[in-house]
């Protein structure tokens, strides 16, 4: 049958997209510097060398900072962006939200040199803070995505209850829309997190003299010599980003099925 | 919600701004400003640090005259429609299969093993294909190893073919996830009813399922196209700088020669045709459509 073709197609398919990524651990633990076939012999000298260099480690500090920082600011603002979106009506809404998401169609490096060039033109000095500047902006339209969905699927009688029986806007989004879009507030700050630690252009170009992990990456591939302790971080990498994402999958369908409503699958 | 009188709808619509000015606020100083500002530098004329505020169309007249320029961004174009094409085309079939061939329950896994690889570094997944395709990669070691040739091939490296086989690798689950999800919204009793009147299931396929899925196409098309013109990446690892894109073009005039105002008319051009290309994809939908969506 015509379904069978497409299985085989679909896991082909499937084999492409991971065949890349399978070559990582075979060269992390490959004991040669050049990245060829026939593979050598298996050492772990790769990730011993990785985890010894000190840039590397102050570089991965300050991803830290901007991811962890750049996750909780795009979430608020994303909560405020997503309630206001789902919830109210009022002038100029299209316009609003149509700026808020517009870094989603935005090619990185206009983002990335339009705001390079005012913090030039205004002489702030680019570092760390800079970056995060940059990373709220092009998250917030993720994190507003995934709340989005989180407060629709609320159901506005358990709000209109809360006011009957005497409780004030704040206390009623404590107590109890809160509570309800929790988990699509776990997966918005992963989702930012991982996306702001993957993220190139706006930390290569925003960072100044500060080094992070990407940028590091960069910078190291210039170096034949680096590139297997660069391979060994991106194992690790892979299965943390892998681990964070299972997390956000496992909040995102208890959120569903806490505010009853149907799995259509899918982050985005 | 019967009594919702003018006074309620303007209480509803302060409140409703006054919850969304934070953010707001943030994309109107961090996003609108400054690229009204790249705007308002593109007009002056300048280079090597110095700006003169002289309102002259000249850079986009170099931008779009200029024969380096023009091949630059000719190249940006065809390297970004190739992947979309490329891209778009390879994904709907999985698209479809996950749709339509893939019990409920375990759609959700499909989708998790499709969006696993976009979430890993996208740096590393590059590079990774330099080592694939190098001259001395993966491809053309394993193939010497195994005795199949006996120089290292060419022909796949260093060239365009090359950023497009990245690029397409690297944005794949940007194009599946649009097209899955217009798919699932396709009504299945319409494809019974088509059978049902003796259409053939390819026929089927082409004259509902197709025109049906067509705007999750279109968002697919565009998900791929946008970022992709605008990549940095790519034409530096993969190019080995030889090959550079609007984006290396633009770095090379905003920071290393440091004129501002043409780096901006290039930043503002690559809008201009980020912007035009997608009206088109989007009109070109409509007109598919007829006057249906």
């Amino acid at each position: 049958m015509k379904s069978r073709g497409l299985k085989a197609y679909a896991i082909g398919y499937l084999i492409f997209l991971y065949a890349p990524i399978a070559l990582l651990p075979i060269f992390a633990f490959n004991d040669s510097r050049i990245i060829a076939f026939p593979l050598s012999g298996f050492t772990t000298n790769w990730f011993a060398e990785m985890w010894a260099d000190r840039q590397l480690w102050q570089a991965l500090k300050n991803s830290l900072v901007i991811s962890g920082s750049t996750a909780v600011i795009a979430t608020v603002l994303g909560v405020f962006g997503a309630r206001a979106s789902t919830r109210y009506a009022f002038p100029g809404k299209g316009g609003l939200v149509g700026l808020i998401m517009l870094p989603l169609v935005l090619p990185e490096m206009i983002v990335a040199m339009s705001l390079l060039v005012v913090l030039l033109a205004i002489s702030v000095p680019l570092s760390i803070f800079t970056v995060i500047l940059g990373h709220v902006l092009i998250t917030t339209p993720f994190a507003v995505a995934i709340l989005s969905s989180a407060f629709q699927s609320l159901d506005k009688s358990l709000e209109e209850a809360a006011y009957d029986l005497g409780e004030g806007p704040v206390s009623t989004f404590r107590l109890i829309i809160l509570p309800l879009v929790a988990p699509g507030i776990i997966s918005s700050l992963l989702i930012c997190f991982t996306i702001s630690l993957d993220e190139f252009i706006i930390a290569y170009f925003l960072a100044g003299a500060d080094t992070v992990l990407s940028s590091y990456i960069y910078s190291q591939f210039r170096f034949p010599a680096k590139v297997p302790a660069m391979l060994a971080l991106g194992t690790i990498l892979v299965l943390v980003s892998v681990t964070l994402l299972s997390i956000a999958e496992f909040f995102r369908r208890r959120g569903i099925a806490k505010t009853g409503g149907k799995d259509t699958g899918g982050f985005l | 919600m019967a009594k919702s009188t003018s006074v309620l709808g303007r209480s509803e619509a302060r409140a409703g701004l006054l919850m969304i000015s934070p953010t707001a606020l943030y994309a109107v100083l961090l996003l609108a400003a400054p690229l009204a500002t790249v705007l308002l530098y593109s007009l002056a004329t300048g280079g090597r640090g110095v700006v003169t505020w002289d309102f002259s169309l000249a850079n986009y007249i170099e931008v779009w005259t200029g024969p380096v320029y023009r091949a630059i961004m000719l190249r940006s174009l065809l390297v970004a429609l190739s992947v979309t094409v490329v891209t778009v085309l390879i994904a709907y079939p999985i698209a479809y299969f996950v749709s339509f061939h893939v019990a409920p329950s375990k759609k959700s896994l499909w989708l998790f093993l499709i969006t696993i690889p976009f979430w890993t570094s996208y740096l590393i997944r590059v590079f990774l294909w330099k080592v694939i395709l190098g001259y001395n990669g993966v491809i053309n070691s394993g193939l010497m190893g195994i005795g199949i040739i006996d120089e290292p091939l060419t022909w796949i490296n260093y060239n365009v073919g090359a950023l497009v086989v990245t690029l397409a690798h690297a944005y794949a689950p940007f194009a599946i996830l649009p097209i899955f999800v217009a798919l699932e919204k396709i009504d299945r009793s319409l494809l019974e009813a088509g059978q049902d009147l003796g259409e053939s299931k390819l026929r089927t396929f082409w004259r509902v399922t197709l025109p049906l899925s067509m705007g999750g196409v279109i968002a697919a098309v565009l998900i791929v196209f946008i970022p992709t013109i605008g990549d940095y990446v790519t034409p530096d690892l993969i190019g080995g700088g030889k090959l550079p894109m609007i984006a290396n073009m633009m770095e090379v005039q905003m920071l290393k020669i440091n004129n501002k105002p043409l780096g901006s008319a290039i930043a503002v051009s690559a809008m201009l045709i980020v912007a035009l290309i997608s009206l088109a994809f989007v009109l070109v939908n409509r007109r598919f459509l007829g006057a249906g969506k």
